[in-house]
């Protein structure tokens, strides 16, 4: 281990801290955008509980138009619009506007399909007892697709590992731009390895608490 | 149509007139001009087989399904009249239950129960109280923390039943709500829903596909075919003088009167100069109790053959039902035929 100076470690840590705040960050972004926006799009659907074709369709197509543009073509894209939110379009930071908007089109379509697995039936019951479409979607449609949502969440930050090592790459830090740096640019296989699989683990994690926390909360 | 018309001796709780839905424009029509009244405090049935539009008719007692046409007046409130507001409020008092039973997966028997108190603004300890009373109406308080997945079908549409009851609603309606359940479980729910309306004052407007359903329950009962009402009136009457064709086919199944072509094709010819005629003999009220068949036999020196037959007693009433072959000259088949009737039994030919 004679490769991993003291500074090395040190840029380790920081890269993985890089990291995990640009995925938490746009995560917790995409989750809080996303879900009123699925629900949106979910009750103004055909046959939803307020079906509104003139608003459906066109919030459909955004959606799809920023989830079918490559990562790294939506990133360079939308530097304008990061300029505007973060002050600068490198950086930490900055990475988090692009990677939030993929993971926020991303999550939508995800929670959609997990709100349209709830039991119609359910939604039905609750509007023959008397129910408000506030109440149908806080009282019904979220809790009965919460395990649905919470494994669209955890799919959504496997990919957010993914995007921010692309992110990384081009200026936002963490963990890909470390392997790229040092691994590829100054050949220190090691310090590759070191990440690949810190990134695995962290994967991994992510993945195993996302399926104990639907496991529990499933209930069927 | 017998008793559509006819007043009811207290305010109808529903009273449906006219309504017609059709589902695409220029689609099948799902109701056709159907009124009906339910009167307060009635086991009421509608029958027929899918798609005759006795799901879009149930749906459009809580408007869950609009009609395009018609006026729909429940425990004396207009709904189509109602705005959102009010039309909430007057589904509060409209309990519904479902084939599917349609619990919330993610909670508990009382927290399901405990919903529409919950959508209702009914305070925690409120709810709790009229969870623990509902509970035990159902059978269920041994259950009250089990989540739906681990229920039987019976249990959870006895939970779906005391969801239903929780607001304290005057009408209940029932959707296909023994059709997912065995025979047996069927059975006790069915008892259940009697002995609740029997306790609750309620009035009950249930569909279903099983006429075994409608005889074992309902007082009243209306038949669907292709969005249309195309017979209604008592139980015993339906069953036992079902007036159109789809209405015999369901009293076949639930009486088993069906003439068993197989029995008859081995029956030995009759003999020379006999004539043979199939014959279809109700009886009701005290003939049920009397031996005509064999004095039919010993008076009029008839052969017969019983090839199907039931005695039972629909809402307390008696009544039997037999499909006889009667081997005889015709003279004497007409005059044995003539002495039933004389006597008040119905009496009919069917193709031999």
């Amino acid at each position: 281990m004679s490769w991993l100076t003291p500074t090395l470690q040190d840029l380790l840590l920081e890269a993985f801290w890089e990291t995990l705040i640009m995925v938490g960050v746009s995560a917790l972004i995409a989750v809080v955008c996303g879900l009123p926006l699925a629900l949106l799009l979910h009750a103004t659907g055909p046959g939803g509980l307020s079906a509104r074709p003139w608003l459906n369709r066109p919030l459909g197509l955004l959606v799809n138009a920023v989830r079918s543009t490559p990562f790294i073509i939506l990133m360079v894209a939308i530097i304008p619009f990061t300029r505007l939110v973060a002050g600068t379009s490198i950086g930490t930071g900055a990475a988090i506007v692009p990677l939030a908007l993929a993971a926020t089109a991303f999550l939508v379509r995800l929670f959609e399909n997990a709100l349209r697995e709830v039991d119609p039936g359910v939604v039905e019951a609750a509007r023959a007892m008397g129910a408000t479409r506030l109440q149908i979607v806080w009282k019904v449609l979220v809790p009965e697709a919460l395990p649905g949502l919470i494994a669209a969440v955890t799919v959504a930050l496997v990919s957010l590992v993914g995007f921010s090592a692309i992110a990384g790459a081009v200026g936002g830090g963490g963990l890909g731009d470390l392997g790229i740096r040092f691994g590829y640019q100054r050949f220190m296989p090691e310090v590759m390895a070191t990440v690949v699989i810190i990134l695995i683990l962290l994967v991994q994690g992510l993945q195993s608490l996302g399926d104990w926390l639907v496991r529990r909360l499933s209930r069927r | 149509m017998r008793d559509l018309a006819e007043p009811l001796a207290a305010a109808p709780a529903v009273a449906l007139a006219g309504l017609r839905k059709r589902f695409a424009a220029g689609g099948a029509v799902a109701l056709d001009d159907v009124s009906l009244q339910v009167g307060a405090g009635e086991i009421f049935g509608i029958v027929g087989r899918s798609g005759a539009g006795k799901s879009t008719l149930i749906r459009c007692v809580n408007l869950l399904e609009r009609p395009d046409e018609g006026q729909i007046t429940v425990l004396g409130q207009d709904l189509l009249a109602l705005d959102e507001s009010g039309l909430r409020q007057a589904r509060r008092g409209i309990g519904m239950v479902f084939q599917h039973f349609n619990l919330h997966h993610r909670r508990t028997v009382a927290e399901n129960v405990a919903f529409p108190l919950e959508i209702a603004g009914l305070p925690r300890a409120d709810r709790a109280r009229r969870v623990a009373e509902l509970l035990p109406l159902v059978g269920l308080e041994a259950k009250r923390d089990a989540y739906p997945a681990q229920l039987s079908g019976g249990q959870k549409q006895r939970v779906g039943i005391a969801r239903a009851l929780a607001s304290g609603p005057r009408l209940l309606l029932c959707d296909e709500a023994t059709s997912a359940l065995d025979p047996e479980t069927t059975a006790e729910i069915l008892a259940l829903i009697r002995d609740l309306r029997d306790r609750l004052a309620l009035t009950v407007l249930l569909i279903t596909h099983e006429m075994g359903v409608v005889r074992s329950i309902c007082d009243r009962v209306a038949v669907m075919e292709a969005g249309r009402v195309v017979e209604a009136g008592r139980v015993i009457d339906v069953f036992t003088m079902p007036h159109t064709l789809v209405t015999r086919r369901f009293v076949a199944e639930a009486v088993g009167d069906a003439v068993p072509r197989a029995a008859l094709a081995r029956l030995p010819a009759p003999a020379a100069g006999l004539q043979r005629r199939v014959l279809r003999v109700l009886f009701r009220g005290p003939h049920a109790t009397r031996p005509i068949i064999g004095e039919v036999a010993s008076r009029h020196g008839i052969a017969l053959n019983i090839l199907a037959g039931r005695i039972d007693a629909i809402g307390g009433e008696p009544f039997g039902v037999m499909v006889l072959s009667a081997d005889a000259t015709a003279a004497t088949l007409e005059e044995a035929i003539a002495w039933m009737r004389g006597l008040g039994l119905t009496v009919e030919e069917l193709a031999a």
